[in-house]
């Protein structure tokens, strides 16, 4: 080995400004990031999407779009971070579009100022985008066209509200979104194998526990902790019929009557650490080596089963390791060694079973890859590294069924099919935001069937004027209630009569709270969720981390969040 | 008529109202959960917001969202502290600066850029520690809101809030509202001194890192920051003892990455890296703007609701007043009551002595060293006595010299089996007691 170390590639300009992030999602996420295209379709007070946006500039989102064909106005300038007072009269889109852009140079922003109505009636206009906004209120009809868009594209859609201290998102993504890189808590992750151990590991084992009971203090106290479980689990099974312990019992029994009585307490500590970790380790590690039902759920999908030539990647690597796993009964070794106390050698050693073990793993995986490339005559065979990846990550891959949100058309009644009798009963759980996001939807519909001009435009949204407040609310508290019926009736759920009168009471008052703000937005409440959503998108973007399935309240007034399915 | 309309939207209060359209909805009308008591709709509650001074403390990534959140909620009279200057690697969040801004002072930056943007807003900056200023100075305020990404300073400024309580005074209890982020998570909480659990009743909630045994970094390394840590901490000291690290110094960096590769190669330890060794070095925590957003805007919302009586807010005495926050698996918050301890270092007025069980073998050393480690305890330089003597103390320089046999003796020989000792750190105004017991 040369004596000098190679010659320092210090950080780029751009490493150097996105550090904080890179630590998170890596090159490869940011890269994901520098290629999207976001298209804000704004109306209202217009705070959150623009929260949203400024939350993706300022880590380098490629490029983003503004439709908002509203114009500055004071009512903004109180509001709004993104526009100033030389900004009043000009077009929303363009100074919010301008204000943004100064956060970033790396960023390139557009604008567009018509109306969304005849935006979307050009051919191709939803084209360039990679991910889409829509803020509330927005016309049903048009609400409508953008899931269609959702839907046959595969772009992904948002949709949310801000109302006073109250907001609401959920995202439409498309009906397969898989993710590899899910970043578990690595102190869930290490998957060692010690019920099921290989002979490389095993040997090493049996190696370093050689005469384990007349090595010198210093030598035993530096076994490392895997190679002593596996040595005690061999002696446990010839005492018991070559069964290694088991039950939670077993296991209790093995930890403080095998491992804890072997160490030696005879020093000036008192104990040992490695065997500290041994026995801390016993009922986190001693599992058989099972994926979870999700992924196994995942090797038994219809995209995975029947696959073709132009199968998603993701579905290719699924359906070789599904072979693997049928073949073998356990998933490829991931790899990675927790640390512990060991010497320097015998660790780096140890290090290399389990890496070498992840090597041939994956070097089958790459040649079922490859088999099931040439019998699908695939063209561009996938890169070594995603399958890699997958490897490594393969008990923790995660599959989103995305599927369309509620979008409220005037006079019909809101349909919950599969999600209703789940959804129902959510609703009596103490606590539950169920109720608000009714109110969201009653609220949805008022501005459904309440137009600005009554010329069909803008929609008039409840509780604007002081003199409407209490017919307002009487008319949203009365259509959030007939929803909840409906949603009642429609998951046939009996739920007992003072029961239903508590939710109905705390329906009222969340439609009375939405009705109360008259269509204004606070500040803090779309900033928060404003980063809610920038989150999310950058999860969605990245194929990275987990998303919301499929929906999302923020109640500001309680400072709590709920997730549901709808 | 006509004419009246136009008079008031041409004057200034005319101006204003249009400003307010939004927010007046919530200051003009009562909701289901306004408490009739406190919320004064109108004139008056109009009135005390544009009047409530707040200060901000930390104008980072917490501190820009804050500044911004409190100028378009309302507040008309803010004033914020950072010793802090823009650094290139804060622009990926802290949105008040431009690459032109690196080297200068945050707080005068971010003080700027808002007044500018959002007009009728002053904003006072501090650029300096919160050590530098008093009682009197903190006394001022309505309301603290804290955007910190340290411990220390936490501690600090609570102790102080919880020590200018008064009780014949009730203007003297500054609720504090504190937000707190580490990559995809974070917390928001609302402490009303005195009355609630404070910041350090709630300490554990911050368990530190357990630090590698200096013999690992010495002798056994076997990951990558094991060879970081022995450039950082052995390395430096035996081969550039007369030069003080930097960690800001690209060239001290190199250098510690250097020698960290080249002790990793000696061991075959793979993946050093200098942005690794940076990351260790600097202790770097992850931190994104959706995040910053977030935790941001939950703490300004409480401070809003605290000012206004527009909605409860979180803190009231037996009520919620925590809030957890985690984005990386789905989206999960966590809102609760965090009680005070009754034995609370900082807010119990009759603290006792919590029993210690130790090592009667072991030394003062050793023991002074394990009080970095308690989650409760956390402090880096302690001095400790008895009721009738002095044990250890770092200042002045003659106590210490007077005192530093003692370090190397063994508790035994110092304290009886049962006896207080109390500790104190000159980092915080606050005092721990321990009851010890020989096991
Ligand atoms: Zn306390």
């Amino acid at each position: 080995m040369a004596d000098l170390p190679p010659p320092v590639q210090g950080p780029t300009a751009k490493e150097k400004k996105y550090d904080r992030q890179l630590r998170l999602w890596g090159a490869t996420g940011q890269m994901a990031l520098e290629n999207a295209h976001i298209l804000l379709v704004n109306s209202g007070p217009g705070v959150v999407g623009l929260e949203t946006l400024k939350n993706l500039v300022l880590p380098g989102v490629g490029q983003f779009t503004i439709q908002d064909s509203a114009v500055v106005s004071e009512a903004d300038l109180g509001v709004s971070f993104f526009v100033e007072e030389e900004d009043l009269g000009r077009f929303r889109a363009e100074a919010t579009c301008n204000r943004l852009k100064e956060l970033n140079p790396d960023v390139q922003g557009h604008f567009v100022a018509e109306p969304v109505e005849s935006f979307l009636t050009q051919p191709d206009s939803l084209k360039p985008y990679t991910l889409i906004l829509v803020a509330a209120p927005i016309r049903p009809d048009i609400l409508s066209k953008l899931s269609a868009h959702a839907d046959a594209s595969l772009v992904p859609l948002f949709y949310f509200h801000s109302v006073g201290f109250y907001s609401h998102f959920s995202i439409h993504l498309p009906p397969a979104y898989p993710i590899v890189e899910t970043h578990p808590d690595i102190e869930t992750t290490s998957d060692l194998r010690l019920l099921k151990p290989w002979k490389e590991l095993a040997d090493f084992a049996a190696d370093k526990t050689k005469g384990l009971d007349a090595m010198a203090a210093e030598d035993h106290g530096h076994v490392p902790y895997i190679a002593l479980l596996l040595h005690y689990i061999e002696e446990w099974k010839q005492s018991r019929d070559g069964k290694p312990p088991s039950s939670y019992k077993d296991k209790t029994t093995f930890r403080d009557e095998v491992i804890a009585k072997a160490a030696r307490t005879n020093n000036a500590e008192g104990g040992e650490e490695n065997f500290d970790e041994a026995v801390a380790a016993v009922l986190k590690s001693l599992n058989p080596p099972e994926p979870n039902g999700a992924v196994k759920d995942i090797f038994k999908t219809k995209e995975c089963l029947a696959l073709s030539a132009d199968s998603a990647s993701f579905w290719v690597i699924a359906h070789a390791i599904g072979q693997f796993y049928t073949k073998h009964g356990v998933l490829p070794v991931p790899g990675s060694v927790p640390d512990m106390k060991a010497r320097s050698a015998d660790y780096i050693q140890l290090q290399n079973v389990y890496k070498s073990k992840a090597r041939k793993d994956v070097e089958e995986v790459v040649e079922s890859v490859r088999s099931l490339e040439r019998s699908l005559n695939r063209s561009t065979p996938i890169e070594e590294k995603d399958i890699e990846a997958f490897c490594k990550n393969a008990a923790h891959i995660k599959l989103v069924r995305g599927r369309p949100f509620h979008v409220v058309q005037a006079g019909e009644t809101i349909k919950w099919g599969d999600r209703a009798k789940s959804i129902a009963q959510t609703l009596t759980f103490p606590g539950s935001l169920i109720p608000l996001y009714i109110a969201f939807l009653a609220w949805d519909e008022f501005a459904a069937t309440h137009d600005k001009d009554a010329l069909g435009g803008a929609p008039k949204v409840a509780g604007e004027g002081d003199s409407e407040v209490d017919t307002d609310n009487e008319k949203v508290t009365g259509i959030a209630l007939k929803t909840l019926n409906d949603l009642v009736k429609e998951a046939s759920a009996s739920i007992e009569e003072n029961e239903l009168s508590t939710i109905k009471e705390q329906t009222g008052e969340f439609a009375q709270e939405l009705v109360r703000a008259g269509g204004a937005e606070l500040h803090n409440i779309s900033s928060l969720t404003g980063g809610l959503i920038s989150q999310e998108i950058i999860k969605v973007i990245t194929e990275q981390y987990i998303p919301v399935d499929n929906t999302c309240i923020f109640d500001g007034v309680k400072s709590k969040t709920e997730v549901l399915r709808v | 008529m006509v004419d009246q309309v136009s008079e008031i939207c041409g004057s200034m209060e005319g101006l204003t109202l249009r400003r307010r359209k939004y927010l007046d909805k919530f200051l003009t009308r009562e909701g289901p959960f306004t408490d009739p008591d406190s919320f004064m709709p109108g004139e008056p509650v109009i009135e005390s917001l544009s009047r409530t001074k707040v200060l901000v403390i930390g104008a980072g990534g917490l501190g820009c969202e804050i500044l911004k959140n409190l100028a378009l909620s309302g507040f008309k009279d803010i004033h914020v502290i950072d010793m802090d200057t823009i650094d290139v690697s804060n622009l990926n969040r802290q949105f008040l600066f431009r690459h032109a801004d690196v080297g200068k002072y945050k707080a005068e930056v971010a003080a700027k850029f808002v007044e500018k943007r959002v007009k009728g807003v002053k904003i006072t900056p501090y650029c300096g520690k919160i050590q530098d200023k008093d009682e009197e100075y903190y006394m001022q305020f309505a309301l603290i809101v804290c955007g910190l990404d340290s411990i220390e300073a936490r501690r600090w400024i609570n102790a102080m809030l919880v020590g200018m309580v008064d009780e014949s005074n009730p203007d003297s209890m500054k609720p504090m509202v504190d937000g707190g982020t580490e990559g995809f998570k974070g917390q928001a909480r609302v402490i009303l001194p005195s009355m609630t659990s404070c910041f350090e009743c709630q300490l554990d909630m911050h368990a530190p890192r357990a630090a590698v045994p200096l013999c690992t970094l010495a002798t056994i390394p076997r990951q990558p920051q094991h060879c970081i840590e022995w450039a950082h901490i052995i390395a430096w000291e035996e081969e550039r003892k007369e030069i003080t690290l930097d960690t800001d110094d690209p060239e001290h960096i190199t250098w510690l990455y250097q020698k960290a590769l080249k002790r990793a190669h000696e061991f075959n330890i793979p993946g050093v890296t200098y942005s690794m060794t940076q990351g260790v070095v600097k202790n770097i925590i992850p931190a994104i703007a959706s995040t910053n957003a977030i935790i941001a805007a939950a703490v300004c919302n409480e401070a809003f609701k605290i000012a206004t009586n527009t909605n409860p807010f979180l803190g009231f005495p037996g009520t919620n007043n925590y809030m957890m926050y985690t984005g990386d698996d789905s989206i999960y918050t966590y809102t609760f009551e965090h009680e005070k301890k009754p034995d609370c270092p900082v807010c119990s007025t009759d603290a006792v002595a919590r029993p210690l069980t130790v090592d009667g073998n072991s030394t003062l050393q050793d023991f002074l060293d394990s009080l970095a480690e308690r989650p409760e305890a956390q402090l880096k330089k302690p001095a400790i006595r008895t009721e009738a003597k002095s044990l250890y103390y770092q200042f002045p320089p003659g106590l210490e010299e007077q005192t530093r046999p003692n370090l190397a003796k063994k508790l035994s020989e110092l304290v009886e089996n049962g006896e207080e000792v109390a500790i104190t750190d000159p980092a915080f105004p606050l005092q721990f007691k321990y009851k010890l017991i020989f096991k």
